[in-house]
């Protein structure tokens, strides 16, 4: 690699340390084992940066490595194993609060700790589509390319993830 | 409460993309003619909204990398490293060295002759800055009748359009430019499979642009002739060849000269 798309690697890289640390960490929840995968990432993303086509979404391209370096990790494949059955758009079965209840009670900022629990349970298919989008604001089109997944499909993860949400911290608080 | 449309209803994704914001357009506004009058939309729409925020507070920067950890990564993973540390001992000599250089260089700018080519180059970032827009044209039109009136009370001065009747070449469009904060026309023409720019402008002597008239010459790989007549400075720009560019500037002298 010479120095100029070194500099600009380390451009384009180094503004995402903060976020892709904190996704390595939601996506492993073991400390240690984000910080391999953040090295590990940088490490192919620099190697395979020519591959790299200029002018497209680095954003999308460093987290999809992220996240394809992580499922191929032991976790990662532990985690796969959990059965999705979100890709039959359509059939997917949507959030039905019932209307008394008090949702506003669950989302206050002293739940936070709930809310992070019930997260870190989701199912990582759900995880990171959520946390793409709500953390990262990704629009559907880069959560689509992040994971290679279509766009409809990001969206009915994003219904269930959010109806898992919703379900786990009512669990929450009907136990407390 | 469900509601038959969205919440419950067939399109109970609609209230997820807009609170993602992705909903635009006749979808955005038809939810949201629906929302102002379906409680239970609304309240729904509220409820996700909340969630995401209460996802985004809860889960955004929740692990920050240890310092440790950080200064692994930039200062070994990253290529950048040793120029930075290079760079922090060198950055004060460098300073000095550079302001001296813009010194220099400013000094030389004042010669005259110097801004011809200072002008020239910027004439060919125009030319790049427009191939590379998705933009290129704000008047997109290969009929010289619909560019020319374009211009009209955009410009404190006529545009004439050259008949390209018998050439080869196609106008695609016209837009405003400024060159040294003066505002001229910018015209792109197809030649096969390039484009071309041809400019005018209020001719101002303190440009100084001098050099040889209605000479085609170099500039950053681009060919560029310029003239002045009748009170405009024309400027045309291309990357195809001497002849072609000279070709075009042919048929803007010759328009210029017919009005």
């Amino acid at each position: 690699m010479n120095t100029q798309s070194g500099d600009e690697f380390a451009e384009l890289a180094l503004p995402l340390f903060d976020s892709l640390y904190n996704f390595a960490c939601w996506l492993s929840r073991d400390r240690a084992e984000a910080e391999d995968l953040v090295q590990e990432t940088y490490a192919k993303a620099l190697r395979g940066f020519a591959s790299f086509a200029r002018g497209t979404n680095f954003r999308a391209w460093i987290f999809r490595i992220m996240r394809n370096t992580f499922l191929n990790s032991r976790t990662g494949l532990a985690a796969r194993t959990v059965t999705l059955d979100d890709d039959q758009a359509g059939e997917v079965e949507l959030a039905q609060a019932t209307e008394e209840t008090p949702e506003s009670l669950y989302f206050e900022q002293s739940n936070q700790e709930a809310i992070r629990e019930a997260v870190e349970d989701l199912p990582v298919a759900f995880r990171e589509t959520l946390l793409l989008a709500d953390v990262e604001e990704m629009s559907y089109r880069e959560i689509a390319e992040t994971l290679g997944i279509p766009e409809g499909t990001v969206m009915s993860r994003l219904a269930r993830a959010r109806k898992l949400l919703r379900t786990a911290l009512q669990g929450k608080v009907v136990r407390t | 409460m469900a509601c038959e449309l969205y919440w419950g209803g067939s399109k109970q994704l609609e209230l997820a993309a807009f609170v993602d914001n992705e909903l635009t357009g006749d979808a955005r506004r038809e939810l949201e003619a629906h929302v102002a009058a379906c409680s239970s939309c609304a309240a729904e729409v509220q409820n996700l909204l909340r969630l995401k925020n209460s996802v985004r507070r809860a889960a955004a920067q929740r692990y920050t990398p240890s310092t440790e950890f950080r200064r692994r990564i930039t200062e070994r993973a990253l290529p950048r490293r040793r120029e930075r540390r290079w760079a922090m001992v060198w950055a004060p000599s460098l300073a000095a060295v550079a302001i001296v250089l813009l010194a220099v260089v400013w000094v030389l700018q004042r010669q005259p002759g110097s801004s011809l080519t200072a002008t020239r180059s910027e004439l060919v970032d125009l030319h790049v800055a427009e191939l590379a827009s998705a933009n290129p044209v704000d008047v997109i039109s290969t009929d010289q009748h619909t560019v020319k009136p374009w211009f009209e009370g955009k410009l404190p001065f006529a545009v004439n359009l050259p008949d390209l009747a018998k050439a080869e070449f196609t106008l695609l469009g016209g837009r405003v430019v400024y060159l040294h904060q003066s505002p001229g026309a910018a015209l792109l023409f197809q030649y096969r499979k390039h484009r071309l720019s041809a400019y005018v402008f209020q001719e101002n002597t303190k440009w100084n642009i001098g050099g040889a008239p209605g000479k085609v010459e170099h500039q950053d790989s681009f060919w560029v002739e310029t003239w002045s007549a009748g009170g405009l400075r024309y400027f045309v720009v291309g990357d195809t060849s001497a002849e072609n560019v000279d070709q075009l500037a042919g048929l803007m002298r010759s328009a210029s000269e017919v009005e």
